[in-house]
């Protein structure tokens, strides 16, 4: 039945669609509109993360014994239902699980829109997309490498030949009185900030979360997220540099187990 | 009479799909600020007509916003300026004497320059063809009436029915995504309670048809500030959840649920 | 000559003629349609809905148009709405009221049968409409709202914001993009139809330019089917779309297709005057703006003064003071002609005094500016971003522009012209609105003969033909066509003139303004006459067109329309000249009545004017179809 089409459609698809078709529902992440939609939820994830992440840092100003105690009840989290460090290790897979597959996703839509746009050679204007926005990738990619160094640096020790494990104060104090490490700290996490900004706002619009009543206060929510973490977690760099956190060698009667 | 403005315009010219283009430079002396940009334009081709150069090719039909054939990039915004107006409607008096403008076709990797300032958006049409309707043959449609369709609900999917299929919202969108014309076309009948018995398969089918030619979209809201019909980004998310759905819900429940 | 103009009505009641006839007809069996393709030019309401319904039943359909997308076609512009006798107010609407009315409304110069058709079949492409998500405007209640439109005296318009056209067009597009989805239509956009093949007297396909690659082609199938719009562009200055012209009409019509009624042109009283010499269109205003504003002129010639600063006794409501009883709403021909007497005396208002005032502030003052924002916001926006001028504070300037064209080609009962196998339909054909077209009939007019008239009218003649191959395009009648038209598109480009396209275009329209428009004379028909040629023939000689024939190249575009259009306007004042009457749209100075109103001969002229060409440079031959009136009784118009 079909005909030749003659003239209709001279365009071609630039991306065939797939003949292979994913078994449900893998399917969706055959698609753009699907991927979004996994990042979205990735990275809703990792918001939690981070922002419980950084709630558990502020601990750091109550003091020593505190951030460290702190640090013992992630490990021992679950209490004596799970053995130890068994659901801190399932949220870390996960988590690590959300973060892959959060770059995966990015990577593929990315690559998408390449294929698919063409330079003006005159210049544009941008009327809406903000900096940030149009950053996504770039401060992903910062937040990406950062992550990598963060833990070689707090959880693995590699930098620092004092590294205590679960002595976390004293390990961080040590680190970010160094100055480079410091600014390393406080570039990625105002990326990370930057990230958040326009990522806390377009999740809605992927999850499809779209209320008229309610819309205008997507803004503020990914405004108040982007302004804490940027407020908290460079504070931490800042603060050491300016030696309001005090690194007094060593915390005592602390096993440094794990 | 009118105030006479004395403008310098770049205008991109290309001889044909395969040629490269350039930037050439026009003085245009003595433009009345009551001409619509298009018939600015039309002088220009005039003189340029009369001192044997050829004419600069730009399309257009109905002039009154309505048709979306015109279409440029203005100084770097799609349809100019002026929000809410196709190039069509936009006047001379938006702008002031000695300007320069730069006047560049819209540009996608689906939108491939045919001449000068024209542009090939029949992917758009494919989009259509996918799935932009609803299966009623002629002759077997039941009394108007008979399908009651509240006043909201008819407003909303009005909203959204009156994308005029320009493109400006690719031309403007940094990963030259579809979104917003899909989304409209989707919305308008995925609304409406007719539309419901394909809800799902539209969708799907309009999306994948949609990415094979386009980017993908990151929320970056330059197609509404473009979209001479202001477009709300809301029809985004409306179409992201029922794609979504269309891919993880089982059709039969998903219908019954609406 | 009768013989020849035969419009095949079917007997019977009125009321009956047109089911009679779809049992008469001859069909093709269902498994049969796929045996015939079927040409539809034109994707607007008729040709988009004509070649979806059409594939829907199994025809193999190829559409084609000028424009990049089918979703572009002119119809996309309307904005008022769509009439249908549905009586969803109860207020006394009926078929036969809606037939009455449009009869009544064309001046006494339509079909009775096909109007009646059409009053018939109206509520049915509500329904059609409506099932395909098209966004009518409801109540409350979730039921179809609908307005009384145009002076009629029910509420029948359907309509969708101010973009009825768009809503229907989009509504029958995705129709037609489902079926080119199915693979039943093959869709050619950016291709122009050229010219008409006919071979032993039937219409056998077309001939058609690609107009990116220049490549001249020839298309064969068993019917052809003309869905190419209005002519209205004849006078540059109009409310149409750019493009849209004559050329397919008028091409079939030197293939030995009637044309009928070509003074019948429609004026609008509500558009924005023009600005300035580089106008390229005019723009409408709703009619609906009359309800609200008052129109005037200053009584004095030599007024300069601002609008405001004029004292009420300074002006003239010319509507109001020459038609108590309907004053400012009396029908657009009426507004129209005497918007024209005023500003031929000189008393436009304007820099370029070419307008009257539409004055909103007595309506502001009794109901408020909110009020009246809720009604027309949109329509004052729109006119503010077109002239700059604020409509809430400054009186609105408008004047009459050409809106919409009533002949075209000759057509039968069937929709087939004079050519067998050729139909005509939309505003392309002579159509079902005589002398004067109803505000929101056209768009009803479109769908009604894509959707439903002609899918059960043109099995009549395919049956016949069952078996029989195309014509193949390897056929010395397409090939010869072939070249006569690519050879015709290049002498363009070898005329080496100096004037644009354009220019003449421009200056034909100003001749068929100032001597074929809202009124016309014997005199100034004959002066048409005599500089219409005269241009043409300068036009052949010293248009300048430039590039090449083998890309996109717009003035090319136009050249071969222009040159069409020449053909036209000289017979547009034939036809005007020996309508020795006045009736709806044409107006004869020399037949008027002593209140200055349109007076009809019905005893001469109750008959369509159905024009053959006789060859280039020949004498149009001027057929007639008399007009037989057996349900309606011939009244004079009076609105006094
Ligand atoms: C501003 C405006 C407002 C209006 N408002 C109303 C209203 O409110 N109510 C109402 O009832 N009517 C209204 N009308 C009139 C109505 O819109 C038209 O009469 C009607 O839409 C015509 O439809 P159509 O399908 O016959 O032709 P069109 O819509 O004009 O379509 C013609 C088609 O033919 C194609 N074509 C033409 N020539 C060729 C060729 N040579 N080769 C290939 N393709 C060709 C074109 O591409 C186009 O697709 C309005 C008209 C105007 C101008
Ligand atoms: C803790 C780390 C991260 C958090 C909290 C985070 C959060 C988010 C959120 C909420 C979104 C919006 C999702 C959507 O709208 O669907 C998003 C989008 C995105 N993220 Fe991340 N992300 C993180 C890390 C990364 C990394 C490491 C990369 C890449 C290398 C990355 C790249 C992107 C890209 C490209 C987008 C798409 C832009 C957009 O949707 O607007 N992100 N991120
Ligand atoms: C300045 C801000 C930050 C500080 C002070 C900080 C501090 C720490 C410390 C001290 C640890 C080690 C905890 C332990 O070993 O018990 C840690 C672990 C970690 N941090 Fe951070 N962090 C910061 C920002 C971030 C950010 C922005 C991310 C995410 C992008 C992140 C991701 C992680 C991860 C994944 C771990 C490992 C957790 C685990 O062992 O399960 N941190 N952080
Ligand atoms: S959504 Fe807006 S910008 Fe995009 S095609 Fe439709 S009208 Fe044009
Ligand atoms: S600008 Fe592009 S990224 Fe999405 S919100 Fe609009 S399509
Ligand atoms: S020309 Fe029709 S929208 Fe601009």
């Amino acid at each position: 039945m079909a005909q030749t089409v003659s003239r209709y459609g001279r365009v071609e698809p630039i991306r065939p669609r797939s003949k292979v078709r994913l078994p449900f529902p893998l399917s969706l992440y055959q698609t753009a509109v699907g991927k979004k939609w996994v990042m979205a939820l990735t990275g809703l994830m990792l918001l939690g993360f981070v922002i419980f992440h950084a709630l558990g840092n502020i601990k750091m100003y109550i003091g020593p014994t505190e951030i460290n105690e702190y640090g013992e009840a992630l490990r021992d989290l679950g209490g004596h239902i799970v053995p130890r460090t068994h659901l801190l290790w399932i949220l870390r897979i996960g988590l690590a699980g959300a973060f892959l597959l959060h770059i995966h996703a990015a990577w593929g839509v990315s690559r998408m829109s390449k294929q698919a746009n063409t330079a003006y050679k005159g210049g544009r204007d941008y009327i809406a997309a903000n900096f940030a926005s149009r950053t996504m990738r770039w401060t992903g990619i910062i937040v990406a490498l950062y992550l990598v160094f963060h833990l070689a640096d707090l959880t693995w020790g590699w930098f620092n030949e004092d590294y205590i494990r679960g002595d976390v104060y004293f390990n961080m104090t040590e680190s970010m009185s160094n100055l480079p490490i410091a600014l390393i700290y406080i570039v990625a996490n105002v990326a990370l900030a930057i990230h958040v900004f326009h990522g806390a706002w377009s999740l809605f619009q992927s999850l499809g979360i779209n209320n008229p009543k309610y819309n205008p206060a997507r803004r503020l929510f990914a405004v108040a997220i982007a302004l804490f973490i940027l407020v908290v977690n460079v504070s931490f760099p800042i603060m050491v540099q300016a030696g309001v956190l005090e690194n007094d060698g060593p915390t005592p009667h602390e096993e440094a187990a794990e | 009479m009118a105030k006479h403005i004395n403008l310098t315009l770049k205008i991109w010219r290309q001889d044909g799909p395969k040629a490269a283009g350039r930037f050439e430079t026009y003085d245009v002396p003595d433009i009345s600020e009551d001409a619509s940009f298009l018939e600015m334009l039309d002088v220009l081709n005039e003189r340029l007509i009369e001192s044997g150069k050829e004419p600069v090719t730009f399309e257009s039909d109905c002039r009154e916003g309505i048709c979306g054939t015109c279409g440029l990039m203005i100084n770097g915004k799609a349809h100019g300026p002026e929000k809410g107006t196709a190039t069509c409607q936009l006047h001379m008096r938006k702008f002031s004497d000695g300007d320069h403008i730069t006047i560049e076709p819209w540009r996608a990797a689906s939108f491939p320059v045919i001449r000068d300032l024209a542009v090939d958006r029949s992917a758009l049409d494919k989009i259509m063809a996918a799935g932009g309707y609803i299966s009623v043959n002629t002759g077997a449609a039941p009394d108007a009436n008979l399908t009651l369709v509240p006043k909201d609900v008819a407003d909303t999917a009005f909203d959204a029915a009156a994308c005029i299929q320009c493109g400006a919202c690719v031309a403007a969108c940094p990963n030259s995504a579809a979104q917003l014309f899909t989304a409209a076309k989707v919305s308008h009948l995925n609304l409406l309670p007719q539309g419901q018995p394909e809800r799902w398969s539209r969708v799907e089918n309009m999306v994948e048809t949609m990415e094979e030619f386009f980017g993908a979209c990151t929320n970056h809201g330059e197609c509404y500030e473009a979209c001479p019909k202001e477009i709300s980004l809301d029809f985004i998310a409306i179409m992201n959840k029922d794609y979504v759905k269309s891919k993880i819900k089982n059709r039969r429940l998903a219908s019954q649920q609406g | 000559m009768s013989a020849v103009l035969d419009a095949r009505i079917p007997k019977g009641d009125l009321s009956e003629k047109w089911e009679n006839h779809k049992f008469s007809v001859k069909i093709v069996n269902a498994n049969n349609k796929r045996k015939f393709t079927v040409i539809v030019v034109g994707s607007g309401l008729a040709g988009a809905s004509a070649a979806a319904s059409l594939a829907e039943l199994g025809y193999k359909v190829k559409l084609f148009t000028y424009h990049d997308s089918p979703r572009r076609a002119h119809s996309i512009a309307a904005q008022g709405g769509i009439n249908a006798a549905k009586n969803y107010k109860n207020d006394g609407d009926s078929v036969h009221r809606l037939f009455y009315d449009t009869i009544k409304g064309g001046d006494y110069r339509a079909r009775e049968a096909n109007v009646h058709r059409l009053a018939e079949v109206s509520v049915n492409i509500i329904d059609q409409a409506t099932a395909q998500g098209v966004p009518f405007a409801r109540e409350y209640g979730g039921l179809l709202d609908n307005r009384s439109f145009g002076g009629a005296q029910v509420s029948r318009t359907f309509y969708a914001r101010g973009q009825t056209g768009q809503q229907l067009l989009i509504g029958a597009n995705s129709a037609l993009m489902r079926q080119v989805g199915l693979g039943t239509v093959e869709l050619n956009n950016r291709t122009e139809m050229l010219d008409v093949v006919v071979k032993d007297g039937q219409a056998v396909g077309i001939i058609t330019r690609d107009l990116l690659t220049g490549e001249v082609e020839g298309h064969s199938g068993h019917a052809v089917l003309l869905c190419t719009g209005g002519y209205g562009n004849v006078y540059f200055l109009s409310t149409n779309a750019k493009m849209c012209n004559v050329t397919a009409a008028w091409r079939a019509h030197r293939k030995g297709a009637y044309f009928a009624n070509p003074c019948y042109t429609q004026i609008h009283p509500t558009c924005i005057p023009a600005s300035d010499d580089f106008q390229s269109k005019l723009t409408l205003m709703s009619e609906s703006l009359r309800n609200d504003g008052r129109i005037w002129v200053p009584t004095s010639s030599s007024e300069t003064r601002a609008a405001d600063l004029i004292p009420e006794s300074e002006r003239d409501y010319f509507l109001e003071r020459k038609y108590p009883a309907f004053g400012n709403l009396v029908p657009r021909d009426v507004a129209s002609r005497n918007a024209k007497a005023v500003v031929d005396q000189e008393r436009g208002v304007g820099p370029l005094k070419n307008g009257v005032y539409l004055d909103f502030s007595a309506a502001i003052d009794r109901d408020g500016v909110n009020a009246i924002k809720e009604r027309y916001g949109n329509l004052f926006d729109m006119y503010e971003r077109i002239t700059g001028e604020d409509p809430y504070k400054v009186p609105m300037r408008i004047y009459p522009a050409t809106h919409y064209t009533m002949g075209g080609l000759w057509v039968d009962y069937n929709l087939m012209t004079t050519i067998p196998g050729l139909y005509a339909l939309g505003e392309a054909n002579f159509s079902d609105h005589g002398a004067n077209r109803l505000g929101a009939s056209a768009l009803m007019q479109g769908l009604a003969d894509g959707y439903f008239v002609i899918p059960a009218t043109v099995g009549d003649y395919l049956a016949n033909k069952l078996g029989d191959a195309v014509v193949p395009t390897s056929d010395p009648v397409f090939t010869q066509a072939i070249a006569e038209v690519a050879d015709r598109t290049k002498q363009w480009l070898s005329t080496g003139g100096t004037k644009s396209v354009d220019y003449y275009h421009r200056e034909l329209g100003k001749i068929v303004w100032d001597y074929i428009g809202m009124s016309r004379d014997r005199n100034g028909l004959e002066k048409a006459m005599s500089e219409i040629p005269a241009l043409h023939e300068e036009y052949r000689k010293n248009v300048r067109v430039l590039g090449s024939a083998d890309t996109l190249n717009q003035s090319l575009e136009k050249a071969g329309r222009v040159d069409d259009f020449f053909g036209l306007a000289q017979l547009m004042a034939r036809d005007a000249l020996e309508r020795e009457e006045s009736c709806g749209g044409h107006f004869r100075e020399e037949h008027q009545t002593e209140e200055g109103e349109a007076k009809r001969d019905d005893d001469n002229f109750a008959h369509v004017a159905a024009w053959e060409w006789q060859g280039e440079g020949g004498a149009h031959v001027r057929h007639k179809e008399e007009l037989v009136f057996e349900n309606v009784t011939l009244s004079q118009r009076s609105y006094k």
